[in-house]
This record gives structure tokens, C-alpha cells and sequence, in this order.
């Protein structure tokens, strides 16, 4: 079967779909990151478009709920001029007997060009990917546990707009490590871009199994955790936790894991605070940090649409070698 | 009812321990005599097997012919096919029928329609609790009198330990056999592939090894309080055949199968997602994998079955997570044993015995050995028949198989069951 680093590059080793940063080489990486910088011009430009992809049509292929993703593609396809369909679909259409091969088909007929997809299970976007037609391109905006690219790409833009490098630097990233998608990803795009160290921070029950596999250092304690670190990076809580028996409350979380000024303290004076939202403030952030002047939160939902835009932008390959901004 | 020999051919009973050039004499539908032909016997048809192994007609311990229910995607009529021409004379059928095997019409109507197909001996598994739901227990005696002679859960959890002692001794009460899956359903938590480096990358949730140790453990110590024979269905790591060894050396009546496919894949072949290797108990790593070969080679694990689940195509074609598990394995058996002897993992003897007498002997039936008198199922393959495997050749209406695109060594050329030839190529 064919490896999921091969399904993404095209013949000739360049961005057919985007699924996983898992095989993508450090130079593919920047390669995405510098093209975005010169998208991020674009966004603070009074006319926010450029032509790329006028004519093309994207669908927006969304099975799980998510209003800033969505959004934050749907702004980054309309500037560069595609045309972009919402298409959401809710998990009982697809037990109306419709199976996810049909609904791809339907679509295929409708001449899109390209699918961003959202879906609840690890390996959705690998297998539209695998039965598009193959002009198709599969843009993964989440699936399962498994990957969320996209966000992991604007999570390190964000850390090089700020820092000014990712080589070298030490990133914490704290919370349920075990259900993140964005966790996987983050990981996987900061060893790829010559991190010094990622740590992960939680209690046993959120950590995946042997997850120093996945090229982390564990830690149990936040204090400890993020001593000496550049980047600390606050997952999202979800409730269904405790009820799982991961976490016996939220209070006993925050007060663990919480991220609070007087905690922050740890890290050293220009340590930034990430978060891919969105927040639980008072679960796993202290509104002083989330507002405060270490949190690059916000920069993180802009960068966004540019990092999005470079993505859609070199799947399609256009403006090979065209300067946008 | 025709009288065969089968001449020229390398034997191999290991059950009695032949592995020589002897002839086969096969009349009234049993085994009438080795070597010399007997007076009397004029064959309606000699086959020369020069250069041919000669052994038992394979006993599978584990296949869903997914009929009643699933037409879909299997019937009987089309996987007995396949078995016959895979050497396969004798398999147990899964009670996870639609409606399950929990009433003697169901045992019937299986029954009936493997005679009328007539390619293999079909036993059907009898349900152990009814509709498999793992509270109130199945009425097994009736069971036993429509002609089970085994009874089990399949892979639906049973809703305590102590249904799961009055199960054992009801079963035990009517001298039935009673296989297990050994898996703790609320540590397994929806997981669909191993806990492990595998599952961890791609996001999977994880199936830990503690959900079958766990099951193991508590259903050797239940096996031992209410001395009923219980057959571990489908090992999948190291540690479990490690307790199983030390049951045994403490004269637990317990035994194991293990499905062939453990024995090749591991975890490793998920990777890219490949619904194929969706398989449950789920593939392991490398060390369960070896684990689970010593424990064949050893005899903890006394029989090696295909744990056949033919599905249509599009059972395969979703997210992993959302696909159906299992593999169609009917024809991969044969071939998946002779590969361990290449392997350096076992003789051939063994290898053969592993699919024949061993699962014979959990049964406790006189099958799958070529004793004077024995039942004529036999199988007649061709060892140095090298073939690639590919789906759409497959005899089974199942084409799901992740051992796609190998090489394997063994084609069947004759099977006979109750002395017919059933399979001739």
C-alpha cells in the first residue's frame, strides 16, 4: 500500500495533496512557510486577492463541526479566487446509506477541484486522497486523532514570525496529547524543522502509550515541564474527559496543568504561549496569559489564512515561483 | 460410493506419525488401507501423486460462511467451495449469524445446506448465551441434540464473570467445548488496532495487549475453578501464550488457535491505513508475532486456523477506523503453514499437524488423520507449486486479503471429503 508521504508528492516530488506532516521533508516545510510569508502581505492589503486559483473550485468538505477552520479556509480559497463550496455534512446523511465514496463521486461530478476535509476518523482525508480523480487535491483540515497539517504549519509560522527560527528551540506542549490531532502534527513539524526538544506535559492517562515514539520527552509535572523552553504550546481540554476517567475534574486540571502567570514564571522572560484553540479559559489557561503579553493566540487565527493560502496555493501548483505579495 | 487410491505420494499423518511414500486406499468413505492395496479393492480411479504430499483434509476451527444473514457477502454454498479447494474438509462455522446460532432450526438450516453443497463438513458453533448479547445463557443442550459440539460468544463480550462461570459449567454440563475470544471489551474501549508506535503515529485508537491478558487470566482462573475445557479462539500476543504455557504446566484444561495471519503481520502493516491488515484481535508487534510462532512451534498453540471473514468490497473502502476487520483466509491456510516450515520455524509434520490433528484434538473428534477406518477427507497439494496471490482469483466471494501480490508455496490439486473428490485442479 502505497505510504502516506508518497501519496502526497506528485511525480516530480512536489505538494499533490496535503494530508500529514509525517515523511514531508524539512525543505518542503519551509518551502510552505516562506510561500506564506509572501501571502501574508496579501492579507493586509486593501484588495485581499490575488487570481491563482480563479476558476477553480473548492469544496469545503466539513463531517465534523469547526467554524475557525472552515472559516479560515474558506477566506484564504476566496483570496486567491477560487470559488469555494460549504458542504457540511452530518454524520446521519452518511447513514442514510450514502457511503463517503459516494458523496466524493457526487462531488467529482460537481468538477471540484480540490477537497478540504474535515471528518472524525483517523485516516478520512488518506482515503479520499487515495479515490479521488486524479486531477483532485485532498487538503486534510482534521481527521480523528490522527493529523491536522494545517494548523501545525500556521502553529510554526506563527513561531518564526515571533522567534525568528524554529532550529534550536525547545517547545512544551501541554495537555491531552492523547486525542490531539494538532499535538501529532505539531510534533511531527517541529522534529522536522530542527527543534532542540519537544516536551509533552499531562497526567499518564492523556499521553499516548510509549509516546516517546512519537519523538517527545514526557513530563508529568508543568512546573518542570517548561523550564528552559521557548514556545509552550496549551492544548484543548475537552469535558468529555472526565467522564472517560482520564481526569477526575476540571479544578483538579487547572490546578496541575493550568497555565497562570505565577506558573509562566518558570519559563524565561520572552517564552511565547500558543494555543490552536479554541480556549478553555480557566481550564487550561488563566485569561491573564491567554490576553497577556506572552500569548500570540490571535496572531495565530491571521497567520492562519496565509499559511492556508500557500497550501491551497502549491497543491494546485500555481504561482510556481510567482511572488504574491 | 467410489473407491480411490491415491499412489506415489509423499504421506503425511502426523497423527501417526507417517511421513513416507505410501499408497492411499479410500472406499465406502473411509480410509481402507496404506501401502499394499487390499484384497478387494479395485479402484474406480487411481490418482498418482508423484512428487505430491498426501495428508489429512485440513480442520479449521475458525470461518464465518456469513449465511444466514450476510448473503451479501459469503454464502455457504460459496466458501465451502473455496475450503474444498483450499484442502480444507472440515470447519467450524462462527454462531455470529443473522439470526445468531442460538436455536436448533439455525444449526439445522447450516446443516442442510452444507450437505447439499456438499464440499466440507460444516460444524456450526452454537451460541453461548442467546442472541449473543452475554446475559441469559443459550439453550445448548438443545443445541448439542441439533449436532453442536462446540459453543461460544464469537467476539461479543459477555456481560459479567459470573455469567461467564454459569455459561462454562452449563456447557460443561453437556460435554460441550467452549471457545473463548479473549478480550476485555471495556479495556479495548472502540479501540481497531494495537496500542503501539503504529497507532500512536497514525492516530488509531489503540487496542492494548491488557485487554487479552486480562481476559486471559480471568478465564484460566474460571476454566480452573469449573474444570470445563475452555479453547482460547485467536492469541495475538506473547504474553498470553506465556500464561497459556503455565496453565497448561498446571494441568488447566485449557488450549489455543492462533489465526495464520498472526503468525506474518504485524502492526507495521497498517501503516498508510491499510484496511486489509483491519483485523481483530488486532496484528501486534514483532515480539507477540514470534511469541505466537514459538508457541506453535512448541504445541501451547495446538492449531493454526484461517479465522476466514469474506466481506464485499466496500465493507473495505472507508476510513480505517470505519471499515469491517477480518480477512478471507480459507486459502491463504494451507499456504501460510508450509511458508513457517520455510521460515525455519517447524517441519513440515508439524506444520501439518497444526491444521489438521491439532485442531482435530480440540475437537476431540477422530478427524484429520489417515487411520484405517478414518473418515476418507483428504488433501492431495502440490509443494513446490510457487503462486502470487491475487484478490480477484480467489475461490471465495471475500477477495479482502493483505497477503496480496505474495509469493506462496502449496496449491491444492485434489481434496476428497468422505472419499467424493470435492476439488481437483
Amino acid at each position: 500500500m502505497t505510504h502516506p508521504a508518497e501519496l502526497q508528492l506528485d511525480e516530480r516530488g512536489r505538494l499533490k495533496h496535503f494530508l500529514t506532516i509525517d515523511g514531508l521533508s524539512r525543505e518542503l516545510l519551509t518551502e510552505i512557510l516562506d510561500k506564506a510569508e509572501s501571502f501574508a502581505g496579501v492579507t493586509e492589503r486593501t484588495v485581499k486577492k490575488v487570481p491563482l486559483l480563479r476558476g477553480k473550485v473548492i469544496a469545503n468538505l466539513f463531517f465534523e463541526p469547526s467554524t475557525r477552520t472552515r472559516t479560515t479556509f474558506e477566506l484564504a480559497a476566496k483570496r486567491l479566487s477560487a470559488d469555494v463550496l460549504n458542504i457540511h455534512i452530518s454524520t446521519s446523511a452518511t447513514t442514510k446509506g450514502e457511503t463517503l465514496l459516494d458523496t466524493l463521486r457526487n462531488l467529482e461530478a460537481m468538477h471540484v477541484d480540490m477537497f478540504v476535509v474535515r471528518h472524525a476518523d483517523s485516516g478520512a482525508a488518506h482515503f479520499i486522497a487515495r479515490h479521488a480523480a486524479p486531477h483532485v487535491s485532498v487538503i486534510n483540515a482534521g481527521d480523528g486523532r490522527h493529523a491536522h497539517p494545517t494548523q501545525a504549519m500556521l502553529d510554526m509560522f506563527t513561531i518564526r514570525r515571533k522567534i525568528g527560527h524554529i532550529a534550536d528551540l525547545r517547545v512544551a506542549i501541554v495537555g491531552d496529547i492523547l486525542h490531539s490531532r494538532v499535538a501529532r502534527s505539531q510534533i511531527l513539524a517541529l522534529n522536522t524543522l530542527g527543534a532542540a526538544e519537544v516536551r509533552v506535559i499531562a497526567p499518564r492517562t492523556l499521553l499516548p502509550a510509549g509516546v516517546r515514539t512519537l519523538g517527545v520527552h514526557p513530563f508529568n509535572d508543568l512546573t518542570e515541564g517548561i523550564r528552559d523552553v521557548d514556545v509552550i504550546i496549551m492544548l484543548r481540554l475537552q469535558k468529555e474527559r472526565m467522564r472517560g476517567a482520564f481526569l477526575p475534574s476540571e479544578h483538579e486540571y487547572f490546578r496541575l496543568f493550568g497555565l497562570t502567570e505565577e506558573r509562566l514564571a518558570a519559563a524565561h522572560a520572552d517564552t511565547i504561549v500558543m494555543h490552536p484553540g479554541p480556549m478553555n479559559r480557566g481550564v487550561e489557561v488563566s485569561s491573564e496569559v491567554a490576553d497577556g503579553p506572552r500569548s500570540v493566540i490571535l496572531a495565530q487565527v491571521t497567520f492562519g489564512i496565509a499559511v492556508r493560502m500557500a497550501v491551497m496555493s502549491m497543491a494546485m501548483h500555481t504561482g510556481d515561483g510567482v511572488r504574491a505579495g | 460410493m467410489t473407491r480411490i487410491s491415491i499412489i506415489n505420494g509423499r504421506l503425511v499423518d502426523p497423527a501417526n506419525g507417517i511421513d513416507k511414500t505410501l499408497d492411499l486406499h479410500l472406499g465406502q468413505g473411509v480410509v481402507q488401507g496404506l501401502g499394499p492395496t487390499p484384497k478387494g479393492h479395485t479402484p474406480d480411479r487411481t490418482i498418482d501423486a508423484r512428487g505430491l504430499i498426501v495428508c489429512p483434509g485440513l480442520v479449521d476451527l475458525s470461518a464465518h460462511l456469513r449465511e444466514p444473514g450476510a448473503e451479501h457477502k459469503a454464502t455457504i454454498a460459496s466458501e465451502t467451495a473455496a475450503a474444498a479447494a483450499a484442502g480444507i474438509t472440515t470447519l467450524c462455522c462462527s454462531p455470529e449469524t443473522d439470526p445468531v446460532v442460538d436455536t436448533p432450526a439455525v444449526v439445522e438450516l447450516i446443516r442442510r445446506k452444507a450437505k447439499h453443497s456438499g464440499r466440507c463438513m460444516v460444524l456450526p458453533v452454537g451460541a453461548l448465551t442467546r442472541g449473543l448479547y452475554g446475559e441469559e445463557l443459550a439453550e445448548m443442550a438443545a443445541l448439542k441434540a441439533a449436532g453442536c459440539q462446540v459453543v461460544s460468544n464469537g467476539s461479543h463480550p459477555l456481560k459479567s464473570t459470573l455469567v461467564q462461570r454459569r455459561a462454562l459449567e452449563y456447557a460443561g454440563t453437556y460435554g460441550l467445548t467452549v471457545f473463548l475470544r479473549a478480550e476485555d471489551s471495556a479495556l479495548r474501549d472502540g479501540g481497531c488496532a494495537h496500542e503501539g508506535p503504529v497507532s500512536v503515529r497514525l492516530g488509531l485508537a489503540g487496542i492494548p495487549e491488557a485487554a487479552e491478558t486480562v481476559a486471559v487470566a480471568r478465564d484460566i482462573a474460571l476454566c480452573e475453578q469449573t474444570s470445563v475445557h475452555v479453547h482460547f479462539r485467536g492469541l495475538s500476543t506473547a504474553k498470553a501464550v506465556r500464561m497459556l504455557e503455565r496453565a497448561r504446566k498446571d494441568r488447566v484444561a485449557v488450549s489455543a488457535d492462533v489465526a495464520a495471519h498472526q503468525l506474518f503481520l504485524t502492526e507495521l502493516d497498517v501503516d498508510g491505513f491499510d484496511s486489509r491488515c483491519h483485523l481483530d484481535p488486532p496484528l501486534r508487534n514483532l515480539a507477540d508475532r514470534d511469541g505466537l510462532r514459538a508457541g506453535v512451534a512448541k504445541g501451547t498453540i495446538g492449531a493454526i486456523c484461517s479465522d476466514h471473514q469474506p466481506h464485499e468490497p466496500d465493507a473495505k473502502e472507508a476510513p480505517f477506523p470505519a471499515t469491517a476487520s477480518g480477512m478471507s483466509g480459507l486459502e491463504t491456510l494451507l499456504p501460510l503453514a508450509l511458508r513457517l516450515v520455510d521460515e525455519g520455524v517447524m517441519a513440515l509434520p508439524q506444520a501439518i499437524a497444526r491444521v489438521t490433528c491439532g485442531p482435530a484434538h480440540v475437537l476431540g473428534m477422530p478427524i484429520g488423520r489417515l487411520s484405517l477406518g478414518a473418515r476418507a477427507d483428504v488433501c492431495v497439494f502440490d509443494p513446490e507449486a510457487h503462486w502470487i496471490l491475487d484478490p480477484q482469483a480467489l475461490r471465495s466471494r471475500g477477495h479482502n486479503t493483505p497477503f496480496a501480490g505474495w509469493e506462496l508455496r502449496g496449491r491444492v490439486r485434489y481434496s476428497l471429503f468422505e472419499g467424493r473428490l470435492v476439488h481437483e485442479a
